[in-house]
């Protein structure tokens, strides 16, 4: 850390830049893992043997990808609360259908996967045509599935579905140098994570963004609005269908696998630097959101915090992470503010908005403490996020037209 | 020079962060609070004239019709009911806490299937049920209604929680007609019966003194709770805690909510942490998560206590671990609207009917899975429903009324 402020070129030079990154918000997330990490393996060194780390990685690959899901969703403008109650619907589907015969299991997953597309489907078409806000829209759908599982399953799960379909989240390839085991789930994570970059630098990805920006502009650049909105929504069913088959043979099949999901996810992303609200975020940083979020979890169990107020200690380092990313993520924006154009009339422009915002500083010592000129200095932020940035936003709109999103009430 | 600053600023922030989560992780400042914590908690749920109670009644032979126990009852004094003694069918109406877990929704079906056979015998009418859905407020109004429009001739009540239905239950009393309590209590003798297997620190002495037995002193268990707060988990717990405390076992324990994949986290963390050689659980549901944690690890299956559940059995049986199964006696929801057919019939029945709680042992696990073999993960092999209408279709459909 201190690197950063040595003049050594080069070497020192790069320290630097990787250090500005961790502290920017989009990097506060990898802090914050690398720092928890460290103070597991601190407490338990047994955590950093490569054959503990993976089984960590594989406990985690659920819940990340939950997490990958519902970036798209949130960087999208909306929310999927109904992800959890996925999870379940079809850790309960694979567990009634599957039984014990292994034959089932291709029909069955295929049929999974048909099932959370169409769910998503649902959830996105009433969003987008019917108007309802999304947040109404799958807590509905959440409750709906819950129902539907109980009523289903009368409270009680059947049994475990086939140990060849349990194997994919449970199993892995086995006797490997150093790890020991490659769990499928890790392999599986692996394929989501590249496959959401993949498709976050397409041209489609790009537009989820944009739409999550601002949707007006969007539609006027000849953006399918609805059908951008409802593919969020597919996508993030379908990702909770995989944690889902992960989960029932990590888990096995009960009613409450899969319960609260959908927070989980959420806060992974907010954690991960994503904008609740949509039109910024990195799908890895919400990735990295939910592993620093079980490291975490982890963390709390090796440090032996009594059970009783586990929770409160959880909750306030979550709103402690999240509140640091938002006041770096601040401080940045007034940054960019300046580069604009017309360096005069951009305070001006920012002011107004950032005043409408709900995560706007409400304490005046947050907003005079971040003066503009004091942020122009981040502002040189490594050079493959500016990148990123600067498609992120087509248009060098500041964020006036977001207030105007705001205002239409979490569409 | 001000970007320097900015830098400088944003540092501050990252170390602040680290040295809070320096401060959490710290050994010296979670050790003493986390006696204080345990000390607190068993004050608070501890009580030492119930757990004596509860652990001279385990060894009570029980009275009543052999291999019937739900009609048995332990250390009973008897009340006169000829007060409500009356000719014809009855109405029952049933304000129940909720069919919300595998337990309850058990013992709910056991209780349709009973209904049938006293309906048949025309002694019930029909039964009126209200499901208050786990709220306290729900079962309030639902027994509330009963009493201003229900018609009711006999009041049956699960008490969602002991202290916020009791006013309700004494209304209930006010009317004159009989009052049936089951499952959880309420602070008042006015009801003409309160049906109750033993109790928690029965569970908890059971499962911990065969814990005690099978491991030594210095041995690690990990306690898998559900929630905090319920009594009759918490007593099972407090019993538990106390015995390990006293014997010298190192005993962690964790709130699960009954998530599998949340258990076998936590197995799996403290496998990392070193050897665990016991499990002990508050109820069975999601042993089987913890028992695959184990295996997942590689190690040697760990001393278990789980519940009578069939999932548990099964994987018990498959794995050949040493294990115990306790008991809370699921053949509980039969007995309320048998008790009915007594006051109505003016015959006399316990004040406190305290049902026999007794756990399965390795010798008995066999019987009981035979006994229960085409029966969901759900079910509890104690429901005491064999001789019931339906048995064992309607169990194994686990079709809810």
């Amino acid at each position: 850390m201190t690197a950063v402020t040595t003049d050594r070129p080069g070497f020192g030079q790069r320290l630097a830049d990787l250090g500005r990154a961790l502290v920017s918000p989009r990097g506060a997330v990898f802090l914050l893992l690398i720092v928890l990490l460290v103070a597991i393996a601190l407490i338990n060194p047994s955590f950093a043997e490569p054959s503990q780390f993976i089984r960590f990685i594989q406990r985690v690959a659920p819940v990340a990808i939950v997490a990958i899901g519902q970036y798209f969703v949130i960087v999208g403008g909306e929310f999927d609360l109904s992800m959890g109650s996925v999870v379940t619907t079809q850790v309960v589907i694979a567990g009634n259908l599957i039984g014990q015969d292994d034959a089932k299991s291709l029909p069955v997953l295929l049929l999974m996967l048909a099932f959370g597309a169409f769910i998503g489907l649902v959830n996105g078409l009433i969003v987008s045509f019917l108007k309802v806000p999304s947040f109404i829209v799958t807590l509905g759908m959440m409750l709906a599935l819950l129902g539907a599982t109980l009523y289903w399953t009368g409270g009680a799960a059947t049994g475990n579905p086939a140990d060849g379909f349990r194997e994919i989240g449970r199993g892995g390839i086995r006797d490997l140098p150093v790890i020991d085991i490659l769990p499928w789930s890790v392999l599986v994570l692996a394929i989501v994570l590249a496959a959401a970059i993949w498709f976050s630098k397409r041209p489609f990805g790009r537009t989820i963004i944009a739409l999550g920006d601002n949707p007006t502009t969007a539609r006027f650049s000849g953006t399918r609005n609805w059908w951008v909105k409802t593919s969020t929504f597919m996508i993030s069913s379908l990702s909770a269908t995989i944690a889902g088959v992960l989960l029932v043979g990590y888990a096995g099949v009960h009613p409450s696998v899969g319960r609260g999901y959908e927070f989980t996810a959420i806060t992974a992303v907010v954690l991960g630097g994503v904008v609740l609200g949509g039109g910024r975020g990195w799908v890895v940083a919400a990735a990295a959101g939910a592993f620093a979020l079980e490291a975490l979890f982890t963390l709390l169990n090796f440090a032996g915090v009594p059970s009783t107020y586990r929770d409160a200690v959880q909750g306030a380092i979550i709103i402690l992470a999240v509140a640091y990313s938002a006041t770096t993520f601040r401080a940045r924006r007034r940054g960019r503010g300046i580069d604009a154009p017309s360096p005069s009339s951009d305070p001006v422009a920012d002011a107004p908005a950032e005043a409408s915002r709900p995560d706007s500083p409400t304490s005046p010592d947050a907003a005079t403490q971040i003066s503009p000129p004091a942020a122009t200095q981040t502002s040189p932020a490594p050079a493959e996020e500016r990148d990123a940035e600067a498609s992120a936003r087509p248009a060098p709109i500041p964020s006036t037209p977001r207030a105007d999103n705001e205002t239409k009430g979490g569409s | 020079m001000r970007r320097r600053y900015a830098v400088a600023s944003a540092m501050v922030g990252a170390l602040a962060l680290i040295a809070l989560a320096g401060c959490t992780t710290d050994p010296n400042v979670t050790a003493p609070t986390e006696d204080a914590g345990a000390t607190e908690e068993s004050v608070e749920w501890f009580d030492q004239e119930l757990f004596d109670k509860q652990d001279a009644e385990r060894d009570v032979v029980p009275e009543g019709p052999d291999g019937q126990p739900w009609l048995q009852h332990i250390n009973a004094e008897m009340v006169d009911t000829s007060e409500f003694a009356s000719d014809g069918a009855k109405k029952a109406c049933f304000a129940n806490a909720s069919i919300s877990n595998p337990w309850r929704t058990t013992g709910w079906i056991t209780m349709n299937q009973q209904l049938k056979v006293l309906q048949d015998a025309g002694v019930i009418s029909e039964m009126e049920t209200r499901d208050a859905q786990d709220s306290d407020d729900t079962q309030i109004a639902d027994i509330d209604y009963f009493i201003e429009e229900g018609g009711c001739d006999i009041f049956l009540i699960s008490p969602n929680s002991t202290a916020a239905m009791t006013p309700a239950v004494e209304r209930a009393c006010d009317t004159g007609k009989p009052v049936v309590v089951f499952d959880r209590g309420v602070q008042t003798d006015c009801p003409v019966t309160f049906i109750h297997p033993i109790g928690g620190f029965a569970w908890g002495i059971d499962t911990a003194e065969f814990l005690i037995d099978e491991l030594d002193e210095g041995d690690k268990v990990v306690a898998l709770r559900i929630l905090p707060g319920v009594d009759v988990l918490e007593q099972r717990w407090a019993a538990a805690e106390k015995l390990f405390d006293e014997a010298g076992i190192e005993a962690v324990d964790y709130f699960t909510g009954a998530d599998p994949a949340e258990i076998k986290k936590i197995i799996s963390d403290e496998l990392a942490k070193g050897d665990v050689d016991g499990v002990w659980m508050d109820a069975g549901d999601g042993a089987v998560a913890a028992i695959e944690a184990f295996e997942d690890a590689g190690v040697d299956y760990p001393v278990m206590t789980g519940e009578d559940e069939m999932s548990f059995l099964r994987k018990w049986k498959e794995t050949g671990l040493t294990g115990l199964a306790p008991v809370y006696s699921n053949f509980q929801w039969r007995t309320p609207l048998l008790a009915a057919q007594k006051i109505f019939a003016g015959e006399e029945v316990p004040q406190e009917w305290v049902l026999p709680q007794s756990p399965i042992t390795a010798e008995e696990v066999d019987e009981y899975l035979a006994l229960n073999e085409n029966m969901p993960d759900g079910h509890y092999a104690k429901f005491g429903g064999e001789d019931l209408p339906g048995y064992p279709q309607v169990w194994e459909d686990r079709i809810v009324p």
